[in-house]
């Protein structure tokens, strides 16, 4: 034990941890996975959990970092759902290869989460630039337009109302190709922040006209982030189309948006490293939910769902609880693990922790 | 560049140069026709009662307000209706009534978003840590913390910048200001709320910035007394007018400021 937490001290494995976890689980459940030892429910269970911490990582750029509220995130995966999957299906038939050709796979991520991008710049050119606000009602509209759209269009285009046929990846892979796209959107966001772009972001959020006073570019950097977000958004569409036989627009409604936001929120926001495991333990709790509770039963799990949530927030945040949380938080079990004094600051880097008395000379 | 406005009336270079500057909120003329003439080198101090329009005309420099009427010249090119960040770009920056830091960064992380726009490094090169990214990043540790140490702010550094004390916040935006690298600053009631040993620290500051970088600046201040002691020329504001202009001495002294200041 000693040693592990000898081995997680040094400067260079706390900075890169998060990849390390994540591409230990890539490393293990995929040799599991091809070997056959993994069940079928556990690489689902997967693949929903890196479709959650992709959502929810693109989305705490924007609301965490950037400091705007967009209340569609799931519409800019919807993009991503019917247009990747319809140009997989499309591949497929032309190039005449199986549903999980790896080249068809790659090339509607990149075209659907481009597209989702685009929607995102179209949609945040102007409603970045407008104060207050806009950004939210803008997205909610959009979230709601995109998928009663694309139900509403020809069935030969997007399937309609009976939803939209979409190749499927074996599920053996599936999963660990989603987990290297969950690094690979942690690479960005976390480079991204961790750099004079990242500084200039957070100066933004935290006092914009001092931002643009100090010349910063404020609507090319909001621009950028949202469009980066939307992009992986867009990705994360195209892997749910990917795992389902069926994309139905039904899917993509303002619940899903809120459920991302909710992740972004519980792990705190500006938080990388807590809106992945918030997107990890609420799909794990959703999916289990739902295999547990069959039949008439079923109607209790959003029940359920809710009741955790509502406990969860009270616990973050009733005064009565504040000394327990301060005694066994994340941050302090890790520090403990560590047995380091040093506090995280909100850009996920660790700063020494400084005493009180000090700071009055 | 047009020289006639470059060049100050008694040939010295004219940094900064209004013509009826006016802005109107509703029916209040909140600045009305001011007229500043700044030139290089100077400290220039812009005094009056509170409400007098100060802080708007510092808004309406800075493009946080477009003027309703008039021109505004920095080093003779107009600078007028331009957004904030072009005008910090051109030369300007400012420190806030209300001090504006930013809380979520570190002390030298906020100065270093200061000198975003001298050193480069584009948004690819960060994301894929390209070697100019590392190089960059060292080029705005190392000048931060030069600035920092100007501002005998180095030993905080790795504070979270809200967890300052009052006058050092204070002196910090003043360092992020100047890590913008202007040609004029703007120095908004920089002591307000000081105790009078940080104010002679940052009359010092102030003083040592115009001497060492040869810092053109315009400072805001409520303080009769600490404006007489470093500006050399003065306009008094009252009611978003001007109502006297000149070397501080004079203008102090004149009938109409003292009755301004002090009431009937
Ligand atoms: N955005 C605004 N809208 C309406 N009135 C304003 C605005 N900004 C400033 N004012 C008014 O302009 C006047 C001058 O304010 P200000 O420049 O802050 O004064 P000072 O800095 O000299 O104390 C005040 O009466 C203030 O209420
Ligand atoms: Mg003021």
């Amino acid at each position: 034990m000693n040693r592990i937490a000898a081995f997680f001290k040094k400067p260079f494995i706390r900075r890169y941890a998060n990849y390390l976890v994540i591409g230990a689980a890539a490393l293990i459940f995929g040799l599991l996975s091809v070997t056959g030892a993994l069940s079928m429910s556990n690489q689902f269970l997967l693949e929903q959990i890196s479709i959650a911490v992709l959502l929810a990582v693109s989305l705490s750029m924007v609301v965490g970092f950037l400091g705007e509220l967009s209340l569609g995130h799931a519409g800019f995966m919807c993009v991503g759902a019917y247009l990747g999957g319809k140009i997989a299906s499309l591949l497929v038939s032309a190039m005449g290869v199986g549903e999980s050709n790896f080249l068809v796979l790659i090339l509607s991520l990149l075209i659907g989460g481009a597209v989702a991008a685009l929607f995102g710049f179209i949609i945040g050119l102007p409603a970045l630039r407008l104060r207050g606000d806009y950004l939210a009602i803008v997205t909610l509209a959009f979230g709601e337009i995109v998928r009663s759209v694309l139900m509403n269009l020809p069935s030969e285009l997007f399937g309609g109302t009976l939803g939209l046929k979409t190749p499927r990846f074996t599920r053996q892979y599936l999963f660990i190709i989603a987990l290297v796209l969950v690094l690979a959107c942690l690479a960005v966001t976390q480079n991204l922040i961790r750099s004079k772009h990242g500084r200039a972001i957070i100066s933004i959020k935290d006092n914009e006209i001092a931002a643009r006073a100090m010349g910063i570019d404020v609507t090319k950097y909001k621009l950028f982030v949202f469009t980066i977000s939307s992009f992986f958004a867009g990705v994360a569409g195209v892997l749910y189309s990917y795992t389902q036989s069926t994309v139905q627009s039904a899917t993509f409604d303002y619940n899903y948006s809120i459920e991302i936001l909710v992740m972004v929120v519980l792990g705190g926001m500006g938080s990388i490293n807590g809106s992945m495991i918030a997107a990890a333990l609420i799909t794990f709790l959703n999916v289990k939910l739902q295999s547990v509770l069959k039949g008439d039963m079923a109607v209790l799990k959003d029940v359920i769902y809710a009741l955790i949530l509502i406990l969860i927030v009270i616990y973050k945040n009733a005064p009565g609880l504040s000394a327990f949380r301060e005694k066994y938080n994340f941050k302090t079990l890790t520090a403990k693990l560590f047995k380091k004094k040093e506090t995280v600051s909100k850009n996920g880097d660790t700063v020494p922790v400084v005493q009180e008395e000090a700071k009055d000379e | 560049m047009n020289d006639t406005q470059f060049v100050a009336s008694d040939g010295r270079e004219s940094v900064l140069r209004t013509e009826h500057l006016r802005i109107q909120f509703g029916g209040l003329r909140a600045v009305d026709d001011v007229n500043l003439e700044i030139k290089k080198g100077e400290l220039y101090g812009l005094i009056g009662p509170n409400g007098a329009g100060k802080t708007t005309v510092f808004n309406l420099l800075t493009g946080v307000y477009k003027p309703t009427s008039g021109k505004i010249f920095l080093c003779g090119k107009d600078i007028t209706g331009k957004a904030p960040a072009e005008i910090n770009r051109l030369g300007i920056a400012r420190t806030f009534q209300n001090i504006r830091l930013f809380n979520n960064l570190t002390v030298i992380e906020n100065v270093m978003v200061g000198l975003s726009n001298s050193i480069s490094c584009n948004i690819a090169q960060s994301i894929f840590r390209l070697p100019r990214h590392k190089k960059s990043e060292k080029e705005f540790y190392e000048r931060a913390l030069e600035l920092l140490k100007v501002f005998q702010l180095d030993e905080y550094k790795d504070y979270l910048a809200a967890n300052l004390p009052y006058g050092k916040q204070r002196k910090l935006e003043i360092a992020r200001a100047m890590a913008t690298n202007p040609t004029l600053l703007l120095l908004d009631e920089p002591a307000a709320g000081m105790n009078p040993n940080e104010t002679q620290e940052l009359m010092d500051d102030i003083t040592f910035v115009r001497k060492n970088f040869g810092m053109t600046i315009l400072l805001i201040e409520h303080d009769m007394r600490l404006v007489s002691g470093i500006c050399e020329n003065l306009t008094v504001l009252n009611f978003g007018t001007e109502l006297a202009k000149g070397e501080t001495a004079k203008v102090l002294s004149d009938p109409a400021v003292v009755k301004a200041y002090l009431g009937e």
